[in-house]
């Protein structure tokens, strides 16, 4: 149970607000020719298994694990889904390999957002049907909730939150892959129209389509396939209860993100995130959850990541540079591939193939994404170019 | 459902408990609305059927003149931009006689059934083709094997769906 697990490829696709030119299949064929070519040319017939991160609902198909196969060359392959974010589509891969199943893993994500006409009630049918459904509310509701308490509970301020859009969305210029690269003034975000009070209209991603494939392998295999492997020394997941009235913590926490954290820290052997950590792409679908997230995810104290914000530590010329690639912010929500996407920025940081916004003498990255409104699950891996 | 359900041990249920509110329900109907991007693929394969044509695709590689046409071999995982027409007959690989509708409802002593089947379509590969409907034909007359066409829409009322051919008839 202890092998060590490489990323040995990644690949990807699209990365647009539409995508009229491809299919889904065409979309993830493409990402997936990338990857495996980036793995050395690999054949997918020498691919073990093969892992999928999906929702039925957000692609119109019911049982849709079952239309994984062919665009990743799986056909005939050990497949299965995972309905969750794409990180703990990753940890599933992961653990085919370290149990010793497998040696060779794929896994995969995409969005077709732009396929779907009212994503928002995709969102509603997602809250409970009898105690949230019947007040019939647009679903972001429950992200001003969340906000508004965050603020009240930390001493964050409306302007900090305003900030890490404007971060962002600058960031996201450097990016050839973000859609939402902006240079933007504190006015623009603060004096934007309201969604749910303290949410304004910008402190909210816009949608991404895109695929994305990483493909894992044994230490062993890793070896043979790339010589840029970068390993995956900690993984963790967690869900917190539905109810959004009773959640453990409150409405102001984000505790799922907390508890994985801890797990994949402790996993890859860390003590001390803040100075063990070189950098992090963590979950900003909304502002004040990179504040959040920054706070659960032991990178700061609680109530520190506004301040800290403010003092640029989380600037690509920071301590802990976050969200280099423009996050969810600057380059659109991916959806289920959120988390492949954190981890992609992570691989291409690592290998030092992150062009124009390439950060200096990075080993260790986090990953952390989040389910979105109105789940309570977040996902963490810990990244390093070291075995 | 008039009738009260016995069952042992429980209280009975009638549907009127229901209506009147006697049991409590929460009722919602999902509103979910999509429009799939056909890629470069079913694009093409949609156009030529609006054409009354069905075109495939083939892999340089394992020869398979595939339909529905596709722009990567799922088994060789290669790019396919080898378009290839092929017939609008061939032959039945396997059928059946639908007696419900599809809410289980049974069909009415007058009504046809709906006759789904594989067609093997001539000029693809073996056992490659497409799931279409039975048409022009007595069910009991219907045989794996059996040779048959398409019945095309009018040219004014396709509009580049798989329904832009009606059913396939024996030949
Ligand atoms: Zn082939």
């Amino acid at each position: 149970m202890n092998k060590k697990v490489a990323i040995v490829g990644l690949g990807f696709s699209g990365f647009g607000t539409t995508t009229p030119d491809l299919s889904y299949r065409e979309m993830i064929f493409e990402a997936a020719t990338r990857c495996y070519e980036d793995a050395g040319g690999i054949h997918p017939q020498a691919i073990d298994s093969f892992v999928a991160s999906s929702e039925d609902f957000m692609e119109g198909i019911s049982i849709a694990d079952e239309y994984v196969p062919d665009q990743l060359g799986a056909v005939l392959k050990p497949v299965h889904s995972i309905t969750g974010d794409s990180l703990q589509g990753l940890a599933s891969a992961m653990m085919q390999i370290k149990t010793g199943q497998q040696n060779i893993v794929a896994a995969s994500a995409f969005s077709k957002v732009s396929n779907l006409s009212h994503h928002e009630h995709l969102v509603s049918y997602a809250t409970d049907p009898v105690y949230i459904r019947p007040f019939n509310e647009n679903p972001y509701f429950i992200a001003g909730l969340e906000m508004n308490r965050y603020l009240h509970e930390t001493g964050t301020t409306r302007d900090q939150c305003a900030k890490v859009v404007l971060k962002n969305r600058y960031n996201a210029l450097k990016n050839p892959g973000a859609c939402y690269g902006a240079r933007l003034e504190l006015e623009d975000v603060t004096g934007a129209p309201a969604l749910s009070y303290p949410l304004g209209i910008y402190d909210m991603s816009g949608h991404l389509d895109g695929a994305i494939v990483v493909l894992l392998a044994s230490e062993e295999r890793a070896r043979e396939l790339t010589d840029k492997p970068v390993w995956i020394k900690g993984i963790g997941w967690a869900t917190d209860t539905p109810n959004l009235d009773s959640r453990i913590e409150g409405m102001g926490s984000a505790v799922y993100a907390k508890l994985a954290s801890q797990q994949a820290y402790r996993m890859a052997d860390i003590n001390n995130p803040f100075n063990e950590i070189d950098f992090a792409e963590i979950d900003d679908t909304f502002s004040y959850k990179e504040l959040q997230h920054l706070e659960a995810l032991n990178l700061c104290g609680p109530g520190e990541a506004g301040r800290l914000l403010e003092l640029g530590c989380f600037s690509p010329d920071g301590d802990i540079p976050v969200n280099v690639s423009g996050g969810s912010l600057g380059a659109g929500y991916l959806h289920e591939a959120n988390g492949l996407q954190r981890l992609m920025e992570v691989i291409l940081q690592l290998r030092g193939e992150a062009g124009p916004r390439q950060l200096l003498d990075v080993e260790t990255g986090l990953a952390f994404a989040w389910r979105g409104v109105p789940t309570a699950t977040g996902a963490a891996a810990v990244i390093s170019t070291r075995p | 459902m008039e009738d009260t359900i016995k069952v042992a041990g429980g209280t009975g249920l009638t549907a009127d408990d229901i209506k009147s509110g006697k049991i409590f329900l929460t009722e919602d109907s999902l509103d979910c609305a999509y429009a799939w991007d056909t890629g470069v693929a079913v694009n093409r394969y949609l156009a030529e059927l609006k054409q009354g044509k069905i075109i495939a695709t083939r892999c340089k590689k394992c020869k398979r003149t595939m339909l529905p046409p596709r722009l990567f071999c799922e088994l060789c995982f290669i790019p396919c931009s080898n378009w290839q027409y092929v017939q609008d007959t061939g032959i039945v690989n396997t059928f059946s006689i639908c007696h419900v509708h599809w809410d289980a409802t049974r069909i009415g002593k007058d009504e046809k059934p709906h006759l789904p089947a594989v067609i093997e379509i001539d000029g693809a590969s073996e056992g490659m083709g497409i799931m279409h409907l039975l048409g022009e034909v007595d069910p009991e007359e219907i045989k794996i094997g059996m040779q048959v066409k398409a019945v095309w829409k009018p040219e004014a009322e396709r509009t580049g769906s798989i329904i832009d051919i009606k059913y396939f008839k024996p030949l």
